[in-house]
């Protein structure tokens, strides 16, 4: 088992004809059941043609009936990407992962508005993306690093999250899945929503939660943990020197008035019974730590 | 990206908002030009740094005649302005607003900002404008209203005049302040503006409600659509670093450490700087290079981390992902080439290709520290730079703050070695850079730097985060 995705997703690219999008997209054929899984790619200027065998459409509807994606992958660039967002809640999909990178947040909030009361589901934006190792990867993480196992990973930055695999392979521990939820202030699934997934998955026996400054969403998360959480989570937050008023990167990563510091997340995470740590190198040890 | 007040109220006035008349002013003579151009018998003289706390810094005087006016402007244009979101050195003062006086009845709080928790724009208004807003908020909460706007019908009719009433507005000027709050909110929506901010917003003895000042703030993945505000942009107000760094597409801030870091992706950035700090370093610098690193992108990033003289080290900590590990190690030896790098350089590579990567560092015949891990590289950085390069031990748990029970420092404690340590490391090197004696010199006075700049960090620090309470702080308080 695992969470949002597995063996049988069927996935579509938006933004398959990009050089981004063709990478990716090759690299997630190649990764483990990813020959069956990438079955569509959406160009609206390209119809008819394909890409590594795979067909493109002109839009995501006509992906998912001809060939039944029910997960998009988004690497349409910035200015056209919350549009691709639009229409791939439009098309009724399950999940929707947008990889884009630097989406205004007007955008957003106008995208995030309109999925009101639409089942589809959102990864992203400016994230790495989704992998059940080996099963399926999408997005933009090496899958090599990766490997099947008991451990869930959350986290709203890409190559602190490939830290953290790297560090649970070094414990010789594998994921159930691993999910980044982007480092933007308007997005999809938070801390929280992945969180109660990997509760209720069998597969997933702890779970490291990585977050950064910026936002309260861990501490959202902290306090759901205290009240329903069955397995044991250690988390990090990145930013701890961090000085306030400097957007680090990511365009939620800011403190602003003395709210979503790194401390004051820490507290509250250790408040709420979750292990936590201050050196970000001692993430798979504390996990290690905790498991039965 | 930030833009000046008397630029915020040009936009503010395309959208229906009531600024008093100004102009802006770049030197002594056109301040009096202006004031006699703008007539009446009070002015005002408004220096215009991207800082706010200005009339505290005295960057803002109440002319009651051109020649005060003259006078003002001759004190203010020129000087260092210090506010406490300036930092201890201030910002010059190169532009001026001289504006005609207002009549001042009432002082109220306007501010807009994005709020996370509801993923919408949120409007926050009080009474108690024209001083520390944060105050307010904190002390008095039940005084600040809010509401959190729905995008697709923008701030309606009855919200805008329910919290005009709540601010203390009288009936009869509540139409005006309708469009002064609409107003605002569609120059946010239309501009991309990620902070808008009028403090104070007056109501005027004759019931006008006027923006005596403006603050705007814009969302920089917007700017694409924007040229009109990018032509605003003022590089006089910006950190000359960043704006280097920017044109590479680097995302980089300065601070006021010695350790220069050099990492691909933000979160593992900032780790990078957190675990230096947590093994007894100081970073120089927050330096992502993005998922798609160029060697000449890592070159360019070396030469802007050397332009900070603080820098004692440098700390490369890269995950390659799609990024492969030999590319980045020939980036690496190449800048390091090109730069003749004088001071220590510690690598930490991991992901693809990681054999391969280390080879190419191997061989290159630089002076390379290799770090195994980002533990490891941690240590050697801050050994490198005079520090301790253990962790928690020696990093006072009371630093860390609030939940600093510190188990793991308790843990890791009984680690014996470390102290001969640093003295082997720059020895080593040694060869091929100056002689023996220089290493302890560089030591002791790395360390000295150091010393100063934990001295200084906790103004700075303070002054920041004040700043970012007054820029950005209301919308959080929800």
């Amino acid at each position: 088992m695992s969470i949002l995705i597995d063996k049988n997703t069927r996935v579509m690219t938006q933004g398959i004809t990009g050089k981004t999008g063709q990478f990716h997209t090759k690299m997630g054929k190649e990764y483990a059941n990813g020959a069956n899984c990438y079955v569509a790619g959406v160009n609206p200027k390209k119809p008819g043609e394909s890409y590594e065998g795979i067909p493109i459409f002109a839009t995501v509807r006509e992906a998912k009936e001809q060939t039944g994606a029910n997960v998009s992958v988004i690497y349409v660039p910035p200015p056209f990407a919350a549009a691709a967002i639009d229409e791939a809640v439009e098309a009724d999909l399950d999940l929707v992962i947008c990889i884009t990178e630097g989406i205004p947040v007007r955008d957003m909030i106008r995208t995030k508005y309109k999925m009101q009361g639409k089942r589809t589901k959102l990864i992203g934006p400016n994230c790495p993306g989704v992998i059940t190792p080996d099963e399926i990867k999408i997005g933009i993480m090496p899958g090599h690093i990766h490997k099947k196992g008991p451990i869930g990973v959350v986290s709203r930055s890409g190559t602190l999250t490939y830290e953290a695999v790297g560090q649970l392979r070094e414990q010789r521990l594998g994921q159930s899945s691993c999910v980044g939820i982007g480092g933007d202030p308007v997005n999809g699934l938070k801390h929280i929503d992945i969180m109660k997934m990997f509760n209720d998955d069998p597969a997933t026996e702890a779970v490291i939660m990585v977050g950064e400054i910026g936002g309260s969403d861990e501490e959202e998360c902290a306090r759901w943990i205290k009240a329903n959480m069955r397995k044991p989570v250690v988390g990090f937050i990145a930013g701890i020197t961090a000085p306030p008023g400097k957007r680090m990167g990511h365009a939620g990563a800011i403190i602003s008035g003395g709210k979503g510091t790194a401390a004051e997340k820490l507290a509250v995470m250790e408040e709420c019974g979750i292990k936590v740590t201050r050196n970000p190198a001692h993430m798979g040890k504390l996990l290690k730590s905790v498991l039965k | 990206m930030k833009i000046h007040e008397y630029q915020a109220k040009e936009i503010l006035r395309k959208y229906g908002v009531t600024t008093p008349k100004g102009i802006p002013c770049f030197s002594v003579e056109e301040t009096v030009d202006a004031a006699n151009r703008l007539g009446g018998k009070v002015w005002v003289v408004k220096a215009q740094i991207h800082a706010g706390g200005r009339g505290k810094g005295g960057g803002v005087k109440v002319a009651k005649s051109v020649g005060e006016v003259k006078q003002y402007a001759s004190q203010i244009l020129g000087m260092m302005l210090k506010t406490h979101q300036t930092g201890p050195e201030g910002q010059k003062v190169r532009r001026l607003l001289v504006e005609e006086g207002a009549d001042i009845k009432k002082e109220l709080y306007v501010g807009m900002v994005v709020d996370r928790g509801t993923q919408r724009v949120c409007l926050m208004a009080s009474s108690e404008g024209g001083m520390d807003i944060e105050e307010v908020a904190a002390k008095t909460p039940e005084k600040i209203h809010k509401v959190f706007i729905d995008p697709a019908t923008g701030l309606k009719d009855s919200e805008s005049d329910d919290i005009a009433r709540k601010i203390g507005i009288p009936e009869a000027s509540v139409a005006k302040a309708r469009a002064a709050l609409q107003g605002l909110y569609r120059a946010f929506d239309e501009t991309d503006a990620s902070l808008a901010e009028i403090n104070p917003l007056i109501l005027t003895g004759g019931g006008d409600v006027i923006a005596l000042d403006a603050k705007m703030n814009f969302d920089d993945n917007a700017l694409f659509r924007h040229p009109d505000i990018v032509a605003m942009r003022d590089l006089d107000e910006e950190d000359p670093a960043e704006i280097e760094a920017s044109k590479f597409d680097l995302s980089y801030i300065s601070l006021d450490g010695n350790i220069g870091c050099l990492v691909n992706g933000a979160g593992l950035a900032m780790a990078t700087m957190d675990i230096t700090k947590l093994y007894g370093g100081s970073p120089a610098n927050f330096l992502d290079v993005g998922g798609g690193a160029s060697a000449e992108k890592v070159t360019e990033a070396f030469k802007i981390m050397l332009k900070n003289p603080h820098v004692k080290a440098i700390l490369v900590n890269i995950f390659g992902g799609i990024m492969k590990c030999d590319v980045i190690a020939e980036g690496i030896v190449t800048a390091a080439r090109q730069v003749k790098l004088t001071v220590p350089l510690v690598v930490r590579l991991e992901g693809t290709n990681v054999d391969l990567g280390k080879k190419i560092l191997a061989d290159s015949g630089l002076p390379i520290i290799s770090g195994n891990n980002m533990a490891d590289a941690a240590a050697k950085v801050v050994k490198a730079t005079g520090g301790s390069g253990k962790p928690p031990a020696q990093t006072p748990a009371a630093k860390l703050k609030p939940a600093a029970k510190a188990k793991p420092a308790a843990k890791r404690k009984p680690k014996p070695k470390s102290k001969p340590k640093p003295q082997a490391k720059p020895k080593s090197r040694s060869k091929s850079r100056p002689a023996k004696k220089a290493a302890p010199k560089r030591v002791a006075a790395s360390s000295k730097k150091r010393k100063q700049s934990v001295k200084s960090k906790p103004a700075k620090k303070r002054t920041a985060r004040k700043a970012s309470r007054k820029t950005a702080g209301k919308g959080k308080r929800k």
